[in-house]
Formats: structure tokens, C-alpha cells, sequence
């Protein structure tokens, strides 16, 4: 196969590769993106948009089992629900389908060669894939490491059989009848509560003492007691051991030991472990370069630059926090970076988002990291309890909470929690972005009636002079 | 509910006015029993007033600067119980207004009428708001819209150069643009641009009483200074040796101590210098006791600490004397006694001591001494040159009444004490 030379080669089409293959194609780059699958990466194959569908498509069913239970919105009457979990697979892959395909037509119209196979580097410059029609050679200017990241197997747990990563739990034809969560971060919780409204009895097993570990208890305490409400067992301060009967299961049990030191037999179907992600940084040749490492991550400066001349890294593979959006912007400048334009990464707040039920949002810094970084702070949340919309919609719990500078009232994080609070990430970020004090938060008018109304009114709270509490 | 009135108690012997320096409440604060109402400043020591009562402030007394008789009115409260002033006496001031239709009514508050205008200043606003366009802090990011980021990064201005007008210190636009203006010769590269904004620092409190001190001590006083040298290798071997092996409870002696013991002793010969000159009564009065001031920096500026009768205490009880009164003094706890009573003042840098320094005298005495910086000299000892630790004294006299000759004995007198310590003791 003849060699291909090219300014910029991609290797990795998710998230952050394909937005910096079509930012580089976009301004004349001549570009290659490598990926061995589909493109969109974990994210539109295995990751947000499939466990996106699914929350959603388990929310309505579980809404109507509800209402026909006559345990919500009077006035409505229906027969108990059916769910026929292969039928919705099939929608959600057809959504995967459109977006892929859209990636791919994106790329195409910005006038990027896609490559499809796995690559490993030569060197700095050169990568060899193998794609199905053999060996294709490419050599760049510029490389742009998006290589991603990958479930952390549990070595007392290995993938296969009745444990499964997020991946393969997305693609089951029905929901387990019993399905063991191991690991209370937000992709085993997003995941349990979602099959638990699909029916399955769910249990989550955690390590540490508390679920969420990366979010406030403040904010988490809703998520906790619904949990509870729904009938998830929780297990705090409890390891995971194993597979009763060996490593094929054949007796159906998760061992866990418990935080008082006794064992637990869990029965289970599935065994789902969403214990974190790591880098994936082996497997397509990374001993071949000379790559400063941070940790487990590709260190890189500013500019998103390795420490080898006209190597980049993007993405999950560069560090926390390993969220598509991060990896996109990072996409979008560093192809601005390789055209010679004057960019460098200089973002105030990435949000952060849990589809749990209830959604929480986090974007800046938290009471108790303001005050750890060193600030006087100024904090104050507003209930939805006091909320028309939130009392409208039968979703009362949670409230928006707003952290300021005491002194200036520049505003250094705005959280949420609450039903459908995801898209107010949208005000806070720009919040936050566009440098706001609490006065700026204060006098923006927000639409009645909407959950956002909640946000003036929290840095209202903050100021002293809340109206609706 | 009552009101009662705080007035500004004696805050030391003979002080009729104190000046108020800070302000620790405000209008509408809940204050308890002794807790921190305000700061005044006598002539050196600041005291603290504390409430007697627990309550509400509905109105102060006076604005940071300004002197304040003893037992006038600092502080109106509102208290829950029975206050101390009849309720018809309170200042009309607090009463609503009954005139709604006249919105600048607030602001036009009429005068209590039981005094005159002027001894009645109008309730202070409410604290003003801490928020208004505080700078940046030390090592803060700029803050500044993701337009004005990319605009500055692309003109190669790097944003922490740039002065921000907006709220909070945010840089606008038009800031930026009012720094590329300012000449590509400021703008990128250098990193320099010319500043022309003047700060107002008020000059209160203890900064207040140093400049009029000074300028007293330098309008009245003909001064000179007497500078020389003393090798002092001999006495930092000695004070080497003492603090090695100095019991618990010894104080570790710097070279102050046994300068004060040398000035006792040199005083003993010279009287005159040990005293005070009342230039308008045409008297100078020479003291029996030597009593020290040691000039000393604290966070709020300089202040000068006395150790009394040095001529009663040897070199521990100097240097621990003198240990007691700058922890005293950096602590903001010395009181008014402390900080007077000087006949003669030490000056002293310490590492900062520099080569020569021209000390301003303590107004009324007539003699400070200044210590420089020790440093090791090559010294020629007839034959070659050796290396000896060598430290200047600046002193200054006032040559109204100290002529240059008995200024030169004293210091010289100081020197040789120094450079053979034995003589310090005897």
C-alpha cells in the first residue's frame, strides 16, 4: 500500500479526535484520523448518548408504571406498561447509527481522510494501521494523540461472563433479573438507577463510605435518598471479593466483604463494575516515543503539546477530568494551535454533569474547595421546593447553589440537583466563563416559569436579599 | 427597648482627646457585651473600646481620623432593656421619616436637637458595599470574558499586565484597548508601561503621631551626627560564648544589652547626655536613671519601647527587659507606660543596618545612638591586613546644648567599652 503523508494525523476518533480533524480540515490542513471503529469514540458508541437513551427510555417507563400505579400526576389513567428492552436497543442504536454517520459526513465535508484500522507509532511522526486491506503507512507533521480511555477491570473481577463494563451492560436484549453494581461513581449509579426502573433488582457495592465521591455530600444527599425511594441496596465501605463458585460465577453471587469486616453473598445475574477509567495509553505504540508521562496520563502544556516537537495529546488520554467536552475544546484549539493561531487553553470552569436521578451539575469550585483554594466565600442555595416549574413537572427535590468571593462577589461555582438540571450547565458555564459576580447573576432575568429561575435567586440569597424564600 | 449611649471613656492619664483610628462595627451590626466597638490612639499606645452592653448600633460617633474629646458620644445602641438616655433625647435622626412623599427625605436628616449642628455628625451609611470592584489579589488569574482572552492573546498582550475597570476588576474591551493605545512601545514585549495613578493614603493614627514627632524633632533640634567605627570581633566572641552557654531561662543576648550597659557607663561620666532639653522653659533636665528607648518596627510602624532604669540592670536583665517590651510592642500590647518615658534612644536596623544612618532625635532628649550593620573589614594591624568585625555607630546629638568635642567623648568612650568587653562588666 503506498505511504500517506500528511500535515496533521489524528490517531483516535472521539470526542476530541474527530473535533480536531474537522477544526484542522476546516483551515486547510491536510488531515488523517485513524479509528479502529466507528467514530464518535467511547462517547457516541459506548458511553454518553447509548446510557443517554437508555436513562431516558427507563424514565418513561418508569413514569408510566408509576402513573398507572396511580402514584403520580392525577388525571392521567393507563394500563400497566411493557418494556421490551430489544426494541429500545434497536432505537438507540439507530440514534448511534445517525450520529456516527454525522461524524462521519462532518469529517468527510471538512475534507478529512478517515483511515479505519488500529494504529501503532514508529515514531514521533509515523504511524503503521492495520486496516483490512493491510498495512498503511502515514507520516505527519503534526501527531494529535487521542487515544481515549478504558473501564478499569477489577483483578478480582475480570470482564467476561456474568461481569460486565459499561460497554456490554448497554447492549444487553433485557434487563437482569438481579444486577450487582460494583462501584458508586456516576456510571454505575446513572446505569443502576436506570435498570431499576427497567425492574431489575439492583444492588451497588462501594468502597468508600459515601456514593459520588467526586461531588459534595450536599449535593449527593438527594441522589442517596433516591436511591432508598426506589429500592437500591447500598453497600458503603464495602469491597468487592469476587464470584462465588469461581471465576465463571456458576453460583450466581458476588462476594463482598463489608465495611464491618463480614461477607455478603449477593446474588446476581449481572455483575456490573464501573470502578473509574484509565488512560489508555498502551497498545498503539507509545513505547516507541519518548513522552513525558504525568501519572498514568500523556503530560502536556497549555497548548495541549507533549513533550516530543509536533506531538499532541488531547482528551481522556491527558488527565482528569476525562469528560467528552473537555476533549472537544481541547480539539478545537489544538488544531487552531497546529494552523499557527495564537491559542492556548485558558478555560475558567469545565461542567461537570450526572444523569442520575436526580441530574446533578457542578461547574467551579464547591463551598469546601473555594475555601481550600484560599477564598473567603460567600454561599447560598435555592429549593426547588420554592420553585413553580419544579412543583408543575413533580419534581420538587434538589436546589441550585452558588459560591462567590466574599470580598468581590466573583462568582467561583455555581452546582445543581435536581430533575433535569443537566442544561442549566449552559448558564453556569457562561456564568463563570464571562467572569460574573452574584450583582451580574442577580440582575439577569431568567424565564418564568423554569427551574433557572432558581439561579438569580440563589445569588439574591447570597447577597442577603432572596424574594421567594 | 432603650438606648444607650457609649462614650468615649479615659483612655489614659492627662489624655482629653484620642484620635480614632479604626472603626471595628457599623450601623445595624449586633454588638454583646465587650466586644470591640472602635480603636483610638493616644500619643503612642492604641486602645481598644469595648461595649458595656449588648445591643444595636444605631450610630457613630465620628469618622476614622478624627479626635475625639474623653466623654463624648462614640456609640448609640439599641438595646433590648433600658437604655441610659431618656427616649425623648435620641437624635432624630433614627426616627422614621414621616414625609414619604419627599424621596430625598433620608438623606436630609434633621440634627439632634439638643446639640448644635456640628457635634452631631449624620448616622454613617450602611458599611459600603465590599463588593465594589475589589482589584485582583496577588497571583489571581485576570478576569475577563473569553472574547477579551482571545483578542489579548492574539495581540500578544498578556492580560495580567492589564489594569481591569470593570466590576470586580474584570478587564473589558475597552481596557484592553486603552492598553494597546498606550503605544506599542508599552504594550507587548516589555511588560512596562507607565503608571500615573496616584494612591490617597490617609496619615492616621500611629503614622500620624510618627511625622509630627519628626517634624518636631527636626524643626527644633540642631542636629549632628558623630560617626565611627568600633571593632567589636572581641565582643561578638564573648556573646558567642554567653549564649552558648546561657542557662534556661536566660535570655539570649543580641548586641544591644551590652550597648546599653556601655551607654550606662559612658553616661556616668557625661550627665548631660542623659537628658532632657525643654526648649521653651530654657531648662534641660539631666536624669539620674538611664532609661532607653529602643526604636522598634512593628506591622503598624515604628514604635519605641523603653527599658527603664537600665543603669539597675545588667546585660540579661537588659536583654530581657528589652525581650519583654518588643514582643510587647509587635503584639500591638504595650501600654502608653511602656512606650515613655525615655531619657536617651537606641536606633537599630539590625541586618539593615546599612553603613551610617543620620538618627532623628527623640524630641526632647539630646542623644540618640545609631547601630549599622556589622560586617567583617580587612583592618590594618601595623603589619598586614586582618579580618575583624566591624560595626559603624551613627550617632546623633543636639548641638544646642552637646558640643561636638562631648559628643566625640561619648561615643568614643562607647567604643572603647565595646572593643574590650571585660571593661562592660567591671
Amino acid at each position: 500500500m503506498k505511504d500517506i503523508t500528511c500535515q496533521v494525523l489524528v490517531v483516535g476518533a472521539g470526542p476530541g479526535g474527530y473535533v480536531a480533524a474537522i477544526r484542522a480540515g476546516q483551515l486547510g490542513l491536510d488531515t488523517v484520523v485513524v479509528e479502529a471503529r466507528r467514530p464518535g469514540g467511547t462517547c457516541l458508541n459506548v458511553g454518553c448518548i447509548p446510557s443517554k437513551a437508555l436513562i431516558h427510555a427507563a424514565d418513561e417507563y418508569f413514569k408510566l408504571r408509576e402513573v398507572a400505579a396511580g402514584r403520580r400526576t392525577p388525571g392521567i389513567r393507563v394500563a400497566a406498561p411493557e418494556f421490551d428492552l430489544a426494541a429500545c436497543r434497536d432505537w438507540k442504536d439507530g440514534i448511534v447509527n445517525r450520529l456516527t454517520n454525522g461524524v462521519a459526513g462532518l469529517l468527510k465535508k471538512s475534507r478529512v481522510k478517515t483511515v479505519e484500522g488500529w494504529a501503532r507509532f514508529r515514531d514521533g511522526k509515523t504511524v503503521a494501521v492495520d486496516t483490512a486491506l493491510g498495512t498503511q503507512v502515514i507520516r505527519a507533521e503534526h501527531v494529535i494523540i487521542a487515544t481515549g480511555s478504558e473501564p478499569v477491570e477489577l483483578p478480582s473481577l475480570p470482564f467476561g461472563g456474568r461481569v460486565v463494563s459499561s460497554t456490554e451492560a448497554l447492549a444487553l436484549d433485557r434487563p437482569p433479573e438481579r444486577l450487582a453494581v460494583v462501584g458508586a461513581g456516576y456510571i454505575g449509579l446513572e446505569l443502576g438507577i436506570a435498570f431499576r426502573k427497567l425492574g431489575s433488582a439492583v444492588t451497588v457495592v462501594e468502597a468508600t463510605d459515601r456514593i459520588l465521591p467526586l461531588y459534595d455530600s450536599e449535593l449527593t444527599r438527594p441522589v442517596g435518598h433516591r436511591l432508598r425511594e426506589l429500592g437500591i441496596e447500598l453497600h458503603l465501605g464495602a469491597k468487592a471479593r469476587g464470584l462465588a463458585g469461581g471465576p465463571d460465577g456458576a453460583e450466581g453471587a458476588l462476594l463482598v466483604e463489608t465495611a464491618d469486616g463480614g461477607e455478603l453473598r449477593l446474588p446476581a445475574d449481572k455483575v456490573l463494575v464501573t470502578v473509574g477509567r484509565r488512560p489508555l495509553t498502551g497498545g498503539w505504540g507509545r513505547e516507541e516515543l519518548a513522552l513525558d508521562m504525568n501519572g498514568p496520563f500523556i503530560a502536556v502544556d497549555d497548548r495541549c503539546r507533549t513533550s516530543m516537537r509536533g506531538v499532541y495529546a488531547i482528551g481522556d488520554v491527558t488527565g482528569e477530568p476525562m469528560l467528552a467536552h473537555r476533549a472537544m475544546a481541547q480539539g478545537e484549539m489544538v488544531a487552531e494551535v497546529i494552523a499557527g493561531e495564537k491559542r492556548a487553553w485558558d478555560k475558567v470552569a469545565i461542567p461537570a454533569v450526572c444523569f442520575t436521578d436526580p441530574e446533578i451539575v457542578s461547574v467551579g469550585l464547591s463551598p469546601d474547595q473555594a475555601r481550600a483554594a484560599g477564598s473567603e466565600i460567600k454561599t447560598a442555595l435555592f429549593p426547588f421546593q420554592a420553585n413553580g416549574r419544579a412543583m408543575t413537572t413533580e419534581a420538587e427535590e434538589g436546589f441550585v447553589r452558588i459560591v462567590a468571593r466574599a470580598d468581590n462577589h466573583l462568582v467561583l461555582g455555581l452546582q445543581a440537583v435536581g430533575a433535569g438540571v443537566s442544561e442549566l450547565s449552559a448558564a453556569f458555564g457562561l456564568a463563570l466563563e464571562m467572569g460574573c459576580r452574584l450583582e451580574d447573576v442577580a440582575a439577569t432575568i431568567h424565564a418564568h416559569p423554569t427551574l433557572s429561575e432558581a439561579i438569580p435567586e440563589a445569588a439574591m440569597r447570597a447577597l442577603g436579599r432572596a424574594l421567594h424564600i | 427597648m432603650g438606648e444607650y449611649v457609649i462614650k468615649l471613656p479615659d483612655v489614659g492619664e492627662g489624655v482629653a482627646e484620642a484620635e480614632l483610628v479604626e472603626w471595628n462595627v457599623a450601623v445595624g451590626d449586633v454588638v454583646r457585651e465587650d466586644a470591640i466597638l472602635a480603636s483610638v490612639m493616644t500619643d503612642k499606645a492604641a486602645v481598644e473600646i469595648p461595649s458595656p452592653v449588648e445591643g444595636t448600633v444605631i450610630w457613630l460617633g465620628a469618622e476614622i481620623g478624627e479626635q475625639i474629646a474623653v466623654g463624648s458620644p462614640l456609640v448609640r445602641l439599641e438595646v433590648s432593656g433600658e437604655g441610659n438616655v431618656a427616649a425623648g433625647s435620641a437624635p432624630a435622626a433614627e426616627k422614621p421619616v414621616e414625609k414619604p412623599a419627599e424621596p430625598e427625605a433620608p438623606a436630609a436628616e434633621p440634627a439632634p436637637p439638643s446639640k448644635p449642628p456640628a457635634a452631631a455628625p449624620a448616622p454613617r451609611a450602611t458599611r459600603p458595599p465590599a463588593s465594589s470592584g475589589a482589584p485582583r489579589r496577588e497571583g489571581d488569574r485576570p478576569l475577563a470574558s473569553p472574547a477579551v482572552r482571545g483578542r489579548a492573546r492574539e495581540a500578544g498582550v498578556d492580560l495580567r499586565q492589564v489594569r481591569g475597570s470593570g466590576p470586580a476588576g474584570r478587564i473589558t474591551h475597552e481596557d484592553l484597548d486603552a492598553f494597546l493605545e498606550a503605544g506599542p512601545a508599552a504594550a507587548p514585549g516589555t511588560g512596562l508601561r507607565p503608571d500615573s495613578s496616584v494612591t490617597e493614603v490617609k496619615v492616621i493614627g500611629l503614622r500620624r503621631r510618627i511625622a509630627e514627632k519628626m517634624a518636631l524633632s527636626k524643626s527644633r533640634i540642631a542636629h549632628i551626627t558623630y560617626v565611627d567605627e568600633v571593632d567589636v570581633t572581641a565582643l561578638e566572641e564573648l556573646r558567642a560564648q554567653l549564649n552558648r552557654q546561657k542557662q534556661d531561662g536566660q535570655p539570649r543576648l543580641t548586641i544591644l544589652p551590652f550597648l546599653m550597659r556601655a551607654m550606662v557607663k559612658a553616661i556616668a561620666e557625661q550627665p548631660a547626655i542623659n537628658a532632657h532639653f525643654d526648649d521653651e522653659a530654657g531648662v534641660i533636665h539631666q536624669y539620674g536613671g538611664v532609661h532607653i528607648g529602643i526604636a522598634a518596627q512593628t506591622p503598624t510602624g515604628l514604635v519605641v519601647p523603653v527599658v527603664k532604669h537600665a543603669e539597675a540592670r545588667d546585660v540579661w536583665g537588659c536583654a530581657a527587659e528589652l525581650n519583654r517590651l518588643s514582643d510587647a510592642a509587635k503584639a500591638g500590647a504595650a501600654s502608653r507606660d511602656e512606650l515613655t518615658g525615655s531619657t536617651i534612644t537606641i536606633t537599630s536596623l539590625g541586618a539593615m543596618g546599612g553603613l551610617v544612618t543620620t538618627p532623628v532625635i527623640n524630641h526632647p532628649e539630646v542623644a540618640i545612638v545609631g547601630v549599622n550593620k556589622i560586617q567583617v573589614r580587612p583592618v590594618w594591624d601595623g603589619s598586614q591586613f586582618v579580618p575583624r568585625k566591624m560595626m559603624n555607630l551613627s550617632s546623633s546629638f543636639d548641638h544646642r546644648v552637646v558640643d561636638g568635642w562631648d559628643a566625640a567623648v561619648f561615643v568614643q568612650r562607647i567604643k572603647t567599652l565595646l572593643e574590650t568587653p571585660a571593661m562592660i562588666f567591671m
